[in-house]
């Protein structure tokens, strides 16, 4: 689903920072990015690659940005989508951003004035990055699943 | 020592399938089979084969027909003695189908559903042999909680 919210504050952010190179991926939203460079989407590699090599990192409060923010050990400014606004089928990523936006490195904005300016302040100091973690899940819990698929 | 088990290890795109990834350990030494929505996720699991279905979610159930027909086609080709899924949509068609098969599944549920479950994980309650959630607040009598991927 697109998020027009945050590719519209990110691309008017943009344009007052001209000096900072800004990309976005829009999915299937219909607004265009003006002075933020922008694609439909990119191939995970390309996106792993980017988020790494990136001083900041921009998302929704969805999982898939959240890991990969964590496994970079890339700050992360979240701004989550709402139901109301048409940007998902429930409002549980106001429940990812509570439970897990406190964790070091990751940061949650309450609307889009508020990610423009934690942007600026984020990128004059990043602060303390996530903490690495390893490329798995906790073994305690994989070798409970593998449990599941070996039990006769 | 068992005997290696055909896993079909299935998710969505995004954050379902990054999870997903997450548990590989639970499967290394069984012939998995990893089915998402992006063909190019297929790096992040070679040497292990990758197939793809078209995504369908609430907000367009008009595919619907078209996820159905690519899981079905996932699962006579897999055959899987399991399915693990990180959810969403298109895994729980795929445990509705190979339920009356004898297939053994389980869902766990999305860590990012930390105040309740997923409407799709309410769901897999009903066609999964069994439910787990990320988040220990949320356990009870039908769905246990293992652990978390972070």
């Amino acid at each position: 689903m697109p998020f027009e919210r945050l590719v519209r504050a990110m691309d008017a952010w943009a344009a007052r920072h001209p000096e900072v190179p800004v990309e976005i991926q829009i999915g299937r939203g219909s607004y265009e990015p003006v002075h933020a460079g922008w694609v439909r989407l990119m191939p995970v590699d390309e996106y792993r690659r980017k988020v790494a090599g990136a001083r900041l990192f921009v998302a929704h409060a969805g999982m898939g940005s959240i890991i990969t923010a964590i496994e970079a050990g890339k700050p992360l400014l979240m701004l989550p989508r709402l139901r109301a606004e048409g940007e998902h089928n429930t409002d549980h990523q106001l429940a990812t951003a509570a439970s897990i936006g406190s964790r070091p490195g990751l940061h949650v904005a309450g609307n889009a004035a508020d990610l423009q300016a934690r942007a600026s302040v984020l990128l004059a100091d990043a602060g303390t990055p996530p903490a690495p973690i390893a490329r798995h899940a906790d073994p305690a819990f994989t070798d409970r699943i593998r449990a599941f698929i070996e039990a006769p | 020592m068992t005997s290696r088990k055909r896993v079909l290890a299935i998710a969505s795109g995004g954050g379902h399938f990054v999870q997903l990834l997450r548990l590989a350990p639970a499967w290394e030494d069984h012939d998995v089979t990893y089915a998402t929505v992006h063909a190019g996720s297929a790096i992040d699991v070679a040497p292990s084969p990758l197939l793809t279905f078209r995504d369908v979610s609430r907000a367009d159930l008009w595919r619907l027909p078209l996820a159905l027909w690519d899981v079905a086609r996932i699962l006579l080709r897999v055959r899987p003695h399991v399915i693990i899924t990180t959810g969403a949509l298109p895994p729980l068609l795929a445990l509705t189908l190979a339920r009356p098969f004898g297939v053994k599944t389980l869902w766990v549920d999305s860590i990012a559903n930390s105040e309740r479950l997923s409407d799709s994980g309410r769901h897999a309650g009903k066609v999964a042999g069994t439910v787990v959630t990320q988040w220990p607040q949320l356990a009870d009598g039908h769905v246990e909680h293992w652990g978390s991927v972070l």
